[in-house]
């Protein structure tokens, strides 16, 4: 009994806050990590990337977790230097309503049509000319969005702005907005309940959601041009294609490459450069350092897309940088 | 002078035999109630006062626009908050006219009128109506009540009463009128819990009386029960109201989250609660958690603005009754 209590008192406890989406990746890798590690425990509570953010600024965390990358105003109040570790990502599909279920595809003008009300029939010569199989009728488009901030909301958002002017100006890029239409859910069972029951009604969720729920997802086009499935692999083509600056804050929607799922995201971690507890910093590099190579490997097994090779490697150098 | 010289008399030969009853219990109870009472005073002023420094900010940049203004966009960062307090209003509304009669009703049969060997299954059944967590109402209001509304009773009122503005535009199931639906449900069993304490406690005087009269069964409970009962269920009333403004979550998942203002109960609707829940976690910037604060502020003050306006009406209510009893 003494022995047991003094191990649980050498214990290290690593305390983290943040995002919602990663949530059930990041319990296996602790729990999987305690395996590789027994003296060192983390506790995570996904509060929402919101308040990730407030807790790492606000120092009452040892690291947080976001789904969008911070802004310069909130990074320019951190006590430190805060860095951007991605972990994995995930996708925004299409689903929708439709009798019959037809297999569906849409590219970006079709998506900010709907979503920017201007489109606002199943039956309308954009859609009919996208999918030439499929029945569509004069049924009216009930367009579905998240009520909740949150950031399958953030990379929706993300892509209309990049791919519509129109969209960009007078709606934004937000973990949530002023949505020119449609009804409001709350969370992914929120959007994919209302989506399923009523009748002619569009709207987005997780990937890992859509795959979990069995729910029917669109095909859409890409900036190269190809109509692409959601996969995990095609989120991670897109990321191996994205732009990534060097302090990670990239955004991954609308991605160049030929295989790429134009509506993806990625989640990071959020650690500051110096370290002020120097044992505690040490076990949190040695974590970190093990997600990104053998905790990528977890990821396919609960539907996240892990980094591609190359930004694994980068990610690794910015781990280096960490100072305990 | 003569019985209260005997009475003295006998007190003081009291007091010799024992000690001198302490007067501590009594004030040490006193205080301690005192303290009891005065700490949920003070708890609500200290809500009151950290709701008003954390959106101290907004209430500055925005003033009295805040209440006045429709428009809520994170990315421009304008906040309005009028959508949302109409909606907390309207739906609330809804919810009283329907759990109002229903729960008062019940509470009569339940008192007055049902066998013995149904008041227990039925009392038990409402008590169990408010075990319900509210999630799992949501749930049932997507997937079960929402799709019912759209499909029958809604077309019926859209159909027959649709020269009322209130039941125009098209249908798509969550809306305004389901929100305040599912509130009425959560409602219901508080309004005819209490309900029914305030009819049980009525004497059987009144009813004895009033048969005496030869009032008959219906009569006997107009006016010997519910007449008499009037204040209590009132406060029944405000009970259901509070809890009413305040539902969150249920609400959230059938009203369609639009903030708006518009003459339909078909089209979706927004609350000051549900705002709450559903972006309080991601907000990022300053002034749009300052702003998500002052809708607290918001909810805290129309909660309180309501229930006086109600006490008013309840005042004025018992002195027209009681003028009319004189008369």
């Amino acid at each position: 009994m003494l022995g047991l209590s003094a191990t649980a008192s050498a214990q290290m406890m690593i305390n983290g806050a943040g995002a919602t989406f990663p949530y059930p990746i990041y319990s296996k890798w602790f729990d999987e990590y305690a395996k590789v590690d027994p003296s060192v425990r983390f506790n995570y509570q996904s509060i929402g990337s919101g308040g990730g953010q407030k807790q790492i600024l606000a120092q009452t965390v040892d690291f947080g977790a976001s789904d969008g990358p911070m802004s310069d105003d909130n990074l320019s109040k951190a006590p430190g230097k805060l860095l951007h570790i991605p972990t994995v990502a995930g996708a925004d599909v299409v689903t929708y309503n439709l009798s019959g279920n037809p297999a569906l595809k849409f590219d970006a003008d079709t998506i900010a049509g709907i979503f920017l009300g201007q489109i606002k029939k199943w039956n309308d010569p954009k859609l009919m000319t996208l999918n030439p199989g499929a029945k569509l009728s004069d049924q009216e488009i009930v367009v579905v969005h998240r009520s909740d901030g949150s950031g399958t909301t953030y990379i929706w958002t993300d892509y209309l702005s990049k791919i519509s002017p129109e969209w960009k100006t007078k709606v934004g890029t937000n973990t949530s907005v002023n949505w020119p239409t449609g009804i409001g859910g709350k969370g992914n069972e929120g959007v994919s309940g209302q989506v399923k029951q009523t009748p002619g009604a569009i709207g987005y969720v997780e990937l890992i959601y859509a795959i979990q729920n069995k729910m029917p997802y669109a095909d859409v086009k890409n900036a190269a041009g190809t109509f692409v499935k959601p996969t995990l692999e095609s989120i991670t083509a897109a990321l191996a294609t994205a732009e990534i600056p060097d302090d990670f804050r990239f955004s991954m929607t609308n991605a160049a490459g030929k295989d790429a799922y134009p509506i993806c995201g990625a989640t990071w971690l959020l650690v500051y450069e110096q370290q002020k507890d120097p044992a505690k910093g040490k076990k949190l590099i040695e974590f970190l350092k093990w997600a990104a190579t053998k905790g990528q490997g977890m990821a396919k097994t609960l539907d996240y897309a892990p980094l591609p090779e190359s930004v694994q490697q980068r990610v690794l150098k910015r781990i280096d940088e960490i100072k305990s | 002078m003569a019985l209260t010289a005997s009475v003295s008399v006998a007190e003081s030969s009291a007091r010799e035999r024992m000690a001198p009853p302490s007067r501590f219990g009594d004030k040490a109870f006193e205080w301690l109630t005192l303290a009891m009472a005065s700490a949920v005073v003070v708890l609500v002023i200290l809500i009151g006062w950290e709701l008003w420094i954390g959106s101290s900010l907004a209430i500055k940049k925005f003033g009295f626009r805040f209440l006045t203004t429709s428009t809520w966009d994170p990315v421009a960062e304008q906040f309005g908050a009028l959508p949302f307090i109409y909606g907390t209003l309207v739906s609330s509304a809804i919810a009283l006219i329907i759990a109002v009669p229903l729960g008062i009703a019940t509470a009569a049969y339940l008192t007055e009128l049902a066998p013995l060997w149904v008041r227990q299954p039925l009392i038990s059944l409402i008590e169990m109506l408010a075990a319900i967590p509210s999630v799992i109402l949501g749930l049932w209001g997507i997937f079960v009540m929402v799709p019912w509304l759209r499909n029958y009773p809604f077309p019926f009122l859209k159909q027959y009463f649709g020269w009322i503005p209130l039941f125009t535009g098209p249908i798509y199931g969550p809306c305004m009128f389901a929100g305040g639906i599912i509130i009425a449900i959560m409602i219901l069993p508080i309004i005819t819990s209490v309900s029914r304490e305030i009819l049980r406690s009525v004497p059987d005087l009144q009813r004895e009386a009033a048969y005496a009269l030869g009032a008959t069964r219906w009569e006997a409970t107009r006016i010997a029960v519910l007449s008499y009962a009037k204040k209590g269920l009132f406060g029944a009333i405000i009970l259901g109201l509070g809890r009413a403004l305040g539902e969150t979550l249920a609400v959230t998942m059938v009203i369609g989250n639009t903030p708006q203002i518009v003459a339909s109960l078909f089209k979706p609707g927004y609350t000051l609660a549900s705002v709450l829940a559903n972006e309080f976690t991601e907000a990022t910037t300053d002034i749009y958690l300052q702003a998500l604060f002052e809708i607290g502020l918001v909810l805290f003050g129309t909660t309180i603005l309501v229930n006086l306006l109600a006490q008013l009406l309840l005042r004025t209510i018992a002195t027209t009754s009681a003028t009319r009893a004189v008369q």
